[in-house]
């Protein structure tokens, strides 16, 4: 709105003056740390900015930021998010969710904001748990998970989020942990840059009701082994020394080969700019769980046109075509008669 | 050739006019068409559109009839009608589901060509009515409408099975020439709207000066009828339904507030048209979102009203159900919003296309928690530009949000509307903040969102885009002021009281309950709201005529009241509450002012018939007499 240049701004004016009340030891910690530590570097306005989110955990984010915030309704925050993101581009639209809160009674929403492509960063924070209400299974939970809800093992099938999104035509998905601040804040990095909706799956651990639900693929020891970094236009390969990495086989399928007996000139090659999100959607199923290498990075990064943007084109051509509307012409739009 | 018959024509002073038949036969057209013509011809009317919820039930089926009442006058009138003068019945079906609404001696005009062996089953007839006495009671004319539209059609290049469509504009032009309607304002439509098909054009032309010749040549009619222009006030009108003067209503709003409109809705019956209207306007900077649910489209309307846009949602009872959550949220966010629900029959789908009153106290306590928000309802059609106004004004000024009560039978009737005077709706100040309104206590110059206002009780609108007033809110409870979260159970209590009490100071700020009591002797008073207003003022004018003493009061405002709305009743002694439901104005009344208020309940998907007001007042009368 304003035309003068950006404030130098650092991590503190970020932060409002909230306690932050996440359990000690929790993930959130560092995702909000991650954040408010690589807004300074964006070029965005405070006054701008705006963190949206329904209900969990992860929801209470706005509260710690200082920017303008609206915690909502559970489930409801992108389309919330879409009415003010579309109506307001001159705004930086984000919206912070939970596995719960964006797959469960959120579901519909997160689809349709994806399909649709309005200008909003959707940061997912997945703990595989719901937190809030104290340890009951979520959409994301693995089968035969005890909980208290589900003392015999829950016998529900997970959704892989980052297969949904790429299903529900999400042009931006990513996927990232609360364990490695660089990787997270090169995610929302892209995901800020992107045009139009972006989701990012954050692996998030919940120390209290699902402690070290992702530590096979995130502890320091191991990451090496067990995460599969994408980057484009490189070889798909990981591993200590890059030992082991992706083919395609000829009817379609991805494998993890060892480069030494493939040869790596066999190696898929990272295209997150494909337009046919098939082999983005195969990256994503190549781990049914954080107990195999499991890829992370930007899976997607498609351009299409935003739906705000299209929206306020109308809007344009309308005016051009027809003027700025006139009310009382409107009224007359139908036949009208005069009695004198 | 009988061009030599002489036709008296009579003068009426009204008529009301029924068009029936299958859903496909395009009644609500013609019943539109005699309409507009009789508009411009400067009669007072007032319409009923009457339609079945499936798109095309199977044909000549009862399930498949769809009707279209039109009343018109040489005088003020404000019902379509308690009986049809005239039906006309396109097929046996159209004749079995609406011959019951017909008074003794009223006209009947049937398409003779439809009433086969296989459509008198289809309608439930054992024997045709047209031959075994049944209509007796009636003026029969049976028109072959079919065959006629069939064989003009002939040359107008259409094929004869589409020939057959244009039955329907044979119809129209009948009924014009019984009702000396003028012809050129159809033929121009006729031109116009199927000017990409010249032959639909010209057959339907044929059809309908067909149609107007076979009244002027067919031995037929003795007479046909005029009913002369009404003595309307000078000024400009058109002709409009309630949808369309909402949607209008609202653009007007939003222009007055100096706000962009969004609209936020999924397609529902019978509030769809409003989308529909408001999806054409985009000249108006107006942002129409059509959402994945209902639940989606209110948030949606609640974001843009976060962003600083006149946030709207439209929707009938079902989605009301669905956006009650979202509703709550606004509630506690203190932010504007506009919900509009069109009422329409419940529960669950209920009858979709059909109109009731029933969702008032879904408005007045569908949320948990106390969570008051103002309400309002439109009169009559054109009462609905008005309405929206009056609801954006509330909503703005008070930042909550507003329930706009419709109904089915307000959305697709129509009536003609004298055109305000755009210059002297009142301005909607937005009054967004602009500067920080706290000093902190280490000095500095804050911004907090609940600072109220003292007078109305408003918290501040501080969309994104000022640096300096960054500033969250949500949905758990608050401390005042600050806004920041607060689970303190006094303050919980004053936050509720707060809340409740903006709400109810609106009384202060709404105008007072007018009541028409013409002698001022009236010892009852017949109290409604909404859509009933038409029939009310007709019952009322008719118990006048008796030389009985009656006084009616009509609420636009429902929640909170209007401030002397206690002392009005304070000054009669009985009241009479009619409604489209089981009694929900009346449980309010009853429940707030100790009254000893009497329902007349309807809940038969059409508005009353002002004969049965007129009948519950005087037994009323009568019983206290």
């Amino acid at each position: 709105m304003t035309t003068t240049a950006i404030p130098v701004t650092t991590r503190k004016d970020w932060t409002s003056d909230q306690e932050v009340r996440w359990c000690p030891g929790c993930g959130d910690y560092s995702i909000l740390a991650a954040l408010q530590m690589l807004l300074p570097d964006l070029g965005v306005r405070k006054e701008s900015t705006v963190f949206l989110s329904g209900i969990g955990c992860a929801a209470r984010f706005p509260y710690y930021m200082n920017t303008y915030g609206l915690h909502s309704i559970h489930g409801r925050a992108p389309a919330i998010a879409t009415g003010l993101a579309s109506s307001r581009p001159d705004l930086d639209v984000w919206v912070v969710t939970g596995d719960g809160d964006a797959l469960s009674i959120g579901g519909n929403h997160l689809i349709h904001a994806l399909r649709r492509n309005v200008r909003m960063r959707i940061l997912m924070f997945n703990n595989q748990i719901y937190g809030l209400t104290k340890g009951q299974y979520s959409p994301t939970s693995e089968v035969a998970k005890v909980t208290k809800s589900t003392p015999f093992g829950s016998v529900d099938s997970p959704f892989n989020p980052v297969s949904l999104a790429i299903g529900a035509e999400a042009t931006f998905v990513a996927r990232t942990h609360d364990m490695d601040r660089a990787h997270m804040q090169e995610m929302f990095r892209r995901a800020h840059e992107h045009r139009g909706t972006s989701f990012v799956e954050v692996y998030q651990n919940c120390n209290v009701f699902n402690d070290g639900a992702f530590e096979k693929i995130t502890g320091r020891d191991v990451r090496a082994a067990m995460m599969i970094p994408l980057v484009h236009g490189q070889p798909i390969r990981f591993g200590a020394d890059g030992e082991r990495g992706v083919v395609q086989r000829p009817d379609g399928r991805l494998e993890i080969v060892e480069v030494a007996d493939a040869g790596e000139d066999a190696l898929l090659v990272h295209d997150e700019k494909r337009e046919d999100p098939s082999l983005a959607f195969a990256l994503s199923r190549l781990a049914s769980g954080p107990y195999e290498p499991t890829p992370i990075g930007v899976f997607r990064a498609v351009d299409r046109p935003e739906y705000g943007e299209e929206l306020s084109r109308q809007i344009v051509r309308a005016q051009e075509q027809r003027g700025a509307g006139d009310l009382g012409a409107l009224l007359r739009s139908g036949s009208s008669w005069t009695v004198s | 050739m009988a061009t030599d018959i002489k036709h008296t024509t009579e003068r009426l002073d009204r008529v009301v006019i029924r068009f029936a038949g299958d859903s496909g036969d395009g009644m609500q057209l013609t019943g539109d068409r005699f309409t507009t013509s009789s508009a411009l011809f400067g009669n007072d009317l007032a319409t009923f559109p009457d339609f079945p919820a499936e798109i095309r039930a199977p044909a000549g089926t009862l399930a498949g009839v769809s009707a279209f009442q039109v009343h018109i006058s040489d005088h003020d009138i404000v019902t379509p009608g308690d009986e049809p003068s005239v039906l006309i019945a396109m097929n046996p079906a159209a004749l079995q589901s609406n011959i019951g609404l017909l008074p003794q001696g009223a006209t009947l005009l049937v398409n003779i060509d439809s009433f086969d062996e296989r459509n008198l089953t289809k309608a439930g007839y054992a024997t045709n009515p047209l031959h075994d006495g049944s209509l007796s009671a009636y003026k029969v004319y049976e028109v072959p409408m079919t065959s006629i539209t069939q064989e003009v059609c002939k040359e107008a290049g259409v094929k004869p099975r589409d020939a057959e469509r244009s039955k329907n504009f044979f119809a129209l032009g009948l009924v014009s020439w019984l009702y000396t309607r003028p012809t050129e304002p159809t033929i121009e439509w006729i031109t116009k709207r199927f000017g990409n098909t010249p032959a639909v054009a010209e057959a339907n032309t044929r059809a309908f000066r067909a149609g107007y010749d076979f009244g002027e040549t067919a031995e037929l009619f003795e007479s046909n009828y005029e009913v002369q222009p009404a003595p309307f006030a000078p000024g400009e009108y058109v002709q409009v339904t309630g949808n369309q003067a909402l949607a209008w209503g609202l653009i007007a709003a939003a222009r007055l507030a100096g706000l962009p409109l969004f609209l936020g809705s999924y397609p529902i019956t019978p509030a769809s048209d409003i989308l529909h209207e408001l999806s054409r306007r985009k000249e108006f900077g107006v942002r129409t979102f059509q959402a994945e649910d209902e639940i989606a489209g209110v948030g949606a309307a609640l974001g843009a009203s976060f962003g600083g846009s006149l946030g709207v949602t439209t929707t009938s009872g079902p989605g009301l159900d669905l956006k009650s959550e979202t509703i709550g949220l606004g509630i506690n966010l203190e932010l504007p919003l506009i919900v509009v629900d069109v009422q329409r029959g419940g529960p669950s789908t209920g009858l979709p296309t059909k109109t009731e009153q029933a969702d008032l106290l879904h408005a007045m306590f569908g949320r948990h928690g106390e969570a008051p928000v103002p309400i309002l309802a439109a009169r009559t059609p054109s009462h609905c530009f008005e309405t929206a106004i009056e609801a954006a004004r509330l909503a703005i000024k008070y930042r909550t949000p507003v329930i706009l009560l419709s109904d089915g039978y307000l959305a697709n009737g129509a009536e003609p509307w004298l055109l305000p005077d755009l210059d002297t709706l009142a301005p909607i100040d937005p009054a967004f903040a602009s500067e920080t309104n706290h000093t902190a206590a280490d000095g500095s110059e804050v911004f907090w969102p609940y600072i109220r206002n003292p007078e109305t009780l408003a918290r501040p609108w501080a969309p994104p885009g000022l640096p300096g007033l960054e500033h969250r809110i949500g949905g758990l409870e608050k401390a005042d002021g600050s806004g920041n979260v607060d689970y303190d159970g006094i303050n919980h209590e004053t936050m509720v009281h707060l809340r409740a009490d903006k709400i109810a100071g609106i009384a202060k700020d709404i105008p007072a309950l007018e009541v028409d009591d013409a002698t001022g002797d009236a010892q009852l008073l017949v109290i409604g709201w909404g859509s009933t207003y038409g029939a009310i003022v007709a019952a009322v004018r008719r118990v006048r005529a008796r030389g009985l003493s009656v006084a009616h009061a009509h609420l636009d405002h429902l929640n909170p009241f209007p401030a002397n709305l206690g002392e009005v009743l304070g000054r009669y002694r009985q009241f009479l509450v009619p409604e489209i439901n089981l009694g929900q104005l009346c449980r309010l009344l009853r429940a707030d002012f100790l009254v000893d208020a009497q329902t007349l309940s309807k809940v038969q998907g059409v508005p009353f018939r002002a004969g049965e007001i007129e009948a519950a007042i005087v037994k009323m009368l009568e019983g206290a007499q």
